[in-house]
């Protein structure tokens, strides 16, 4: 076991490499949610005159949105480091080394963690500087925080077993870009759920990006209410889990075909 | 002969299919002392990659057994893994880091301390002259510099058995001579056991103390290269001709010559194995001059690697899959 954890921080460590040495990478990354960020902040932000909108200003009811949009859409390009790594020889040169699969995918969900953590930080920051406010607090932050790694872990962990299945970048962002822009806009990242066609609530409500959107939303809420929110990350643990799982069965597929 | 101690690895009848049916593996069978280095000798597609995915266990046979290190490659896969370098065909350096994060990551994961991992990648940096490059992103490093470094991960752990995919396919002839002298020193220096696979003849001649040529999925033929070409009696003619003859004229001298033995022509080149090519050259340009054909160059020479790949798989070695060579009698 300790061998499995250590493993997985040299790991971690080899995938943060290249973006601890240019930062700016991180930057790009984070290009579009920003004008996601502004330009629907902009755009619906007379919605709020609406009777019913949750929240005064759309600006904080996107923020969460954006965050755990962020996480999905960036995590679903996990698997492509992975045909590279395949093609490279570097997954089989791992793989012969004494090193567990588990810690393998480890090292790339802990990427994906750290990375996501640092991204939503800086939107929630931007928020705050162009007039969010969170009554929710820190500990609500937090919540969303987690929701954010969930949703990337569980992304992360989809796109790699997608990757040891066909090897192809090419499937890789056909996939991911096919389930991008859905996942969102059919879940409460931009809209109250209530303010939705009834057929898309019902999506909504089975879509993984509402689950963590709606423990998001609860910094906005005064009073944080911490059965929704505790919930609903533990069905994102649970989708988590699940998928990781998958992940290491496509692992074991991969190597029977080699 | 070989006591199974004194094998560091063994394969006994090897099988593998892949998917769509098509059989890699047909009964791969060969041992290789301790301390030894020894050659899979074939083209692409010969069997020789899959063998050795079997023996490091990135792969399992459909059929078949093997044991590294007296380990077995299916069932003791952790401790082979821990007995084993392996250093596969494309370069696997990590670009984004530099040659000594490469080392040190290779180590980490072998569980290796943290001032074995400084003392052991230092020795290898300077062995593989990368001591002046260690600090640099593996990026910026010509193909020989990785190719090195590809070694020295292989060996970062001190392994007992290193496997050698293709060591120096893509090399320019200068850093392939120099990982030839390196390879060579592991074999004698650290008697370490060094299995590599090559589709060059001189490469296997000059490094392995035995060779199996692998062919169609199966060990054609193994043995140290002296006794593979002892094994073929007398010399090897070979003429080259300014143009291609035609098969009836070939066909015609192989008739009027019987002393030419395995007498084949591909393209301008024709080649015969004789029991005396003092006597044999003489007549067979006499009789090329009669059929009008011009000869640019005419050689003998005792039995090449070239010749036993010929002689045992019935066809011309070619080191990569490109053309099919044309055979007139066997």
């Amino acid at each position: 076991m300790r061998a499995i954890v250590a493993d997985s921080l040299h790991l971690v460590t080899r995938r943060l490499r290249p973006t601890l040495r240019q930062p700016v990478y991180l930057g790009f990354t984070l290009g579009t949610p920003v004008i996601w960020l502004f330009l629907f902040g902009q755009l619906f932000k007379g919605i709020t005159a609406l009777p019913g909108f949750p929240s005064g200003s759309y600006l904080s009811f996107l923020v969460p949105g954006i965050v755990i949009m962020t996480a999905m859409l960036n995590s679903g390009w996990a698997g492509t480091s992975y045909v590279m790594d395949m093609e490279r020889g570097v997954l089989d040169r791992l793989l012969v080394t004494p090193t567990r699969r588990v810690a393998i995918v480890a090292g790339d969900l802990g990427n994906q963690a750290v990375m996501t953590v640092v991204q939503s930080l800086i939107i929630i920051g931007l928020g705050l500087l162009a007039g969010a406010r969170f009554p929710g607090g820190a500990l609500a932050t937090l919540a969303l925080l987690a929701a954010a790694v969930l949703i990337a872990a569980a992304f992360a962990a989809l796109s790699i077993a997608v990757a040891l299945l066909v090897r192809k970048q090419e499937s890789i962002i056909a996939i991911f870009n096919f389930l991008g822009l859905p996942l969102s806009f059919l879940s409460s990242t931009l809209l109250p759920t209530e303010f939705m066609p009834h057929w898309i609530q019902d999506i909504s409500r089975w879509n993984p990006i509402s689950w963590g959107v709606t423990v998001g939303r609860q910094m906005l809420a005064t009073h944080v209410d911490w059965s929704i929110a505790v919930s609903h990350l533990a069905y994102l643990l649970i989708l988590a889990v699940v998928l990781v799982a998958l992940c290491s069965l496509a692992f074991r597929s991969y190597q029977r075909l080699a | 002969m070989d006591t199974s101690m004194s094998d560091a690895i063994e394969a006994h009848g090897l099988e593998k299919s892949y998917r769509g049916g098509v059989k890699a593996l047909r009964g791969v069978s060969f041992s290789v002392r301790k301390g030894t280095i020894f050659s899979l000798l074939g083209p692409n597609g010969a069997g020789k990659s899959t063998t050795l995915r079997i023996l490091t266990t990135l792969s399992s046979p459909d059929a078949g057994e093997a044991r590294v290190a007296g380990l077995d490659v299916v069932r003791q896969q952790a401790q082979v893994r821990l007995a084993i370098g392996y250093v596969s065909q494309k370069s696997a350096v990590d670009l984004a880091a530099t040659g000594y994060e490469n080392l040190a990551l290779q180590g980490q994961l072998y569980g290796m301390r943290k001032a074995d991992i400084q003392t052991r990648a230092d020795e290898l940096l300077d062995r593989f002259g990368l001591s002046g490059v260690h600090r640099r992103i593996t990026q910026t490093y010509s193909g020989g510099m990785l190719r090195k470094l590809d070694v020295a991960m292989g060996l970062m752990h001190r392994p007992d058995v290193l496997f050698l995919d293709e060591p120096t396919t893509g090399l320019d002839p200068e850093s392939r001579q120099a990982m030839w002298r390196e390879i060579r020193r592991l074999g004698r220096e650290e008697g370490l056991t060094v299995l590599l696979t090559t589709h060059y003849l001189d490469e296997a001649d000059f490094l392995a103390e035995r060779i199996a040529i692998v062919d169609q999925g199966r060990v054609a033929v193994e043995g140290t290269p002296d006794d593979l070409k002892r094994e073929l009696k007398g010399d090897t003619v070979r003429v080259e001709l300014v143009r291609p003859v035609s098969a009836d004229t070939l066909r015609m001298v192989a008739t009027e010559l019987p002393a030419l033995r395995e007498l084949r022509c591909d393209g301008k080149t024709l080649r015969a194995r004789v029991d005396s090519g003092e006597r044999a050259l003489p007549a067979l340009l006499a009789r090329l001059d009669a059929c009008g054909a011009t000869v640019a160059a005419a050689t003998v020479a005792r039995p090449s690697l070239d010749d036993v790949y010929l002689h045992h798989t019935g066809r011309v070695y070619l080191s990569q899959e490109e053309a099919s060579p044309k055979c007139v009698r066997s």
